[in-house]
């Protein structure tokens, strides 16, 4: 579903993806884990295509498409979902115009039926209760005055409603407390699990700490330091990491 | 007989020097006069489009405890200026929001003078400008407060958003105070578009368009907000982004 050669990219003037090879095919879930600094959120980026994230060589197939020639709006229609690492506030739009705005500009990509407002607001209602959000919350201006917690859950009711193929979600467990993990893991596995017969799934955890992995059982854990993989396992290797550190691990 | 004005003139400092060259007496001259009776709520909506490019003035008289609410869009392709001059007796507000939204080369503008000649009066005013392309929007607000026009209460608050270089905005608050229990206050912020919300937007799958006109809508949205009628506030809104369809 993802496949990730040999991908260089500069922020700035400074390369800091350096030759990252990557597959994730549907069904699978995979963490990528890795220091401060190593690339992690930039390698989410380049995938989302943000401005500024200039890939200078490497190629990235997504569903069968090159993805890198995509725009980013295109990106999102074509099935890619991009959980962010620090959610965006953007004051004077609710949650609730700018998610089903986005959903049916994506099926409307797709050539889908365009969801009526009563059909809207069920479905987001549904995702919400899923991730324990109050619905209140999703009427109110998008992330405004939305705790750091309440920011993640955001990310994966919204990533709920637009039910995608292929989920990077970025240190969505950073600022979430026990339960909230809890929740989080929770409701990834039930967005995001592939289920039989149900179109493919795949799902690239971006994380720092082993503890999400705990919910969400990755069939991979790769190990990313200064912007190329250095080593990939199976779910031990997180727990190895996480006992021994990064710095013997990767040496 | 009637003075021309030119940019040399205090209140007309951001206007289209070439438009002001091609006026006569007459585009000056016609002032509608407005009087509110005491203790009267009165609202205007004002949709300076191609159909009314120009100026545009009205002297407002609002009465003891009367409200006079003017809500405009100044979105012409041609120079358009909006010019009010409103006295506030004792206990009347002026709520004013204004919209300046477009391209070209044009100015437009709002140019407002409150006068609180009497203790107690409120006014507020909200003003937001959009632009690309070339052209220009001003906000020139003066406020007067009179010697015993104690408990005043003055609000002018000013935004621009710039689309692309080349667009400018202005803002001149202009403040004479001559009471001392007075309470003005006045903000003015010029910025771009968020580019971080823009991004988080089309990961999202909205369009560059899409997000575009949701984030504008937020932004000159303010301005309307005050408005009591929520049909009539949508109707300006969308009259508003309607100019946007040209945007770069
Ligand atoms: N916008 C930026 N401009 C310049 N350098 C950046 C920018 N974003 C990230 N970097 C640098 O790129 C490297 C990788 O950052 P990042 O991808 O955020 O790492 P991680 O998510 O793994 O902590 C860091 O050295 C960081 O300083
Ligand atoms: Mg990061």
């Amino acid at each position: 579903m993802l496949k990730i050669t040999d991908l260089h990219a500069t922020v700035g003037e400074t390369e800091i993806l350096r030759g990252l090879t990557l597959e994730v095919n549907a069904g699978e879930v995979h963490a990528i884990m890795g220091p401060n600094g190593a690339g992690k959120s930039t390698l989410a980026y380049v995938l989302g295509g943000r401005p500024g994230y200039e890939v200078t060589s490497g190629s990235v197939e997504f569903m069968g498409q090159d993805l890198l020639a995509m725009d980013p709006h295109e990106r999102a229609a074509a099935g890619l979902f991009l959980g962010f690492q620090y959610p965006v506030e953007i004051p004077g739009v609710s949650n609730v115009q700018f998610l089903r705005e986005a959903l049916n500009a994506q099926r409307s990509a797709r050539g889908e039926a365009l969801l009526s407002g009563g059909d809207f607001l069920k479905l987001a209602k549904e995702k919400a209760a899923l991730l324990k959000l109050d619905m209140d919350m999703l009427k109110r201006n998008v992330n405004v005055g939305f705790s750091g917690g309440e920011k993640k859950r955001n990310e994966m009711v919204q990533m709920g409603i637009l039910d995608p193929a292929l989920a990077v979600l970025d240190e969505t467990d950073s600022g979430l407390d026990i339960d909230a993990l809890r929740v989080v893991g929770e409701g990834i596995n039930a967005i995001m699990r592939q289920r039989e017969g149900g179109p493919g799934k795949g799902v690239l955890l971006i994380t720092h700490y082993q503890r999400l992995l705990d919910y969400v059982q990755p069939d991979f854990v790769h190990v990313l330091s200064k912007g190329r993989i250095v080593k990939s396992g199976g779910a031990d290797l997180a727990l190895e990491l996480e006992r021994e550190g990064y710095e013997a691990v990767a040496a | 007989m009637t003075h021309m004005p030119t940019i040399r003139d205090e209140d007309w400092r951001y206007a289209d020097g070439d438009a002001l060259a091609s006026l006569t007496p007459s585009d000056l001259d016609v002032w509608h006069d407005v009087v509110l009776e005491p203790g009267e709520t009165r609202a205007k909506d004002l949709v300076l489009d191609d159909s009314h490019p120009g100026i545009h003035r009205a002297r407002l008289t609002v009465g003891e405890g009367a409200r006079a609410e003017i809500f405009a869009i100044a979105s012409a392709a041609a120079y358009t200026r909006l010019e009010l001059e409103v006295r506030l007796a004792r206990g009347a507000h002026f709520q004013f929001g204004g919209v300046t939204i477009g391209g070209g080369e044009a100015t437009r503008e709002f140019v407002t003078r409150v006068t609180h000649a009497e203790p107690e009066a409120t006014s507020e005013q909200v003003v937001r400008s959009v632009h690309w392309g070339q052209a220009t929007g001003n906000f020139l607000g003066r406020i007067e407060v009179a010697r015993d026009a104690q408990k005043t209460d003055a609000v002018q608050d000013f935004k621009g958003l710039i689309l692309e270089k080349g667009a400018s905005t202005n803002a001149k608050p202009e403040l004479e105070i001559f009471a001392d229990d007075v309470k003005c206050a006045h903000g003015a912020a010029i910025g771009q578009m968020d580019e971080t919300a823009r991004f988080y937007m089309a990961a999202r799958g909205l369009p560059p368009e899409a997000a575009r006109k949701l984030l504008v809508r937020a932004f000159i949205a303010d301005a309307f907000a005050a408005h009591s009628d929520a049909e009539a506030q949508e109707s300006l809104l969308d009259n508003a982004l309607a100019t946007l369809g040209d945007a770069v």
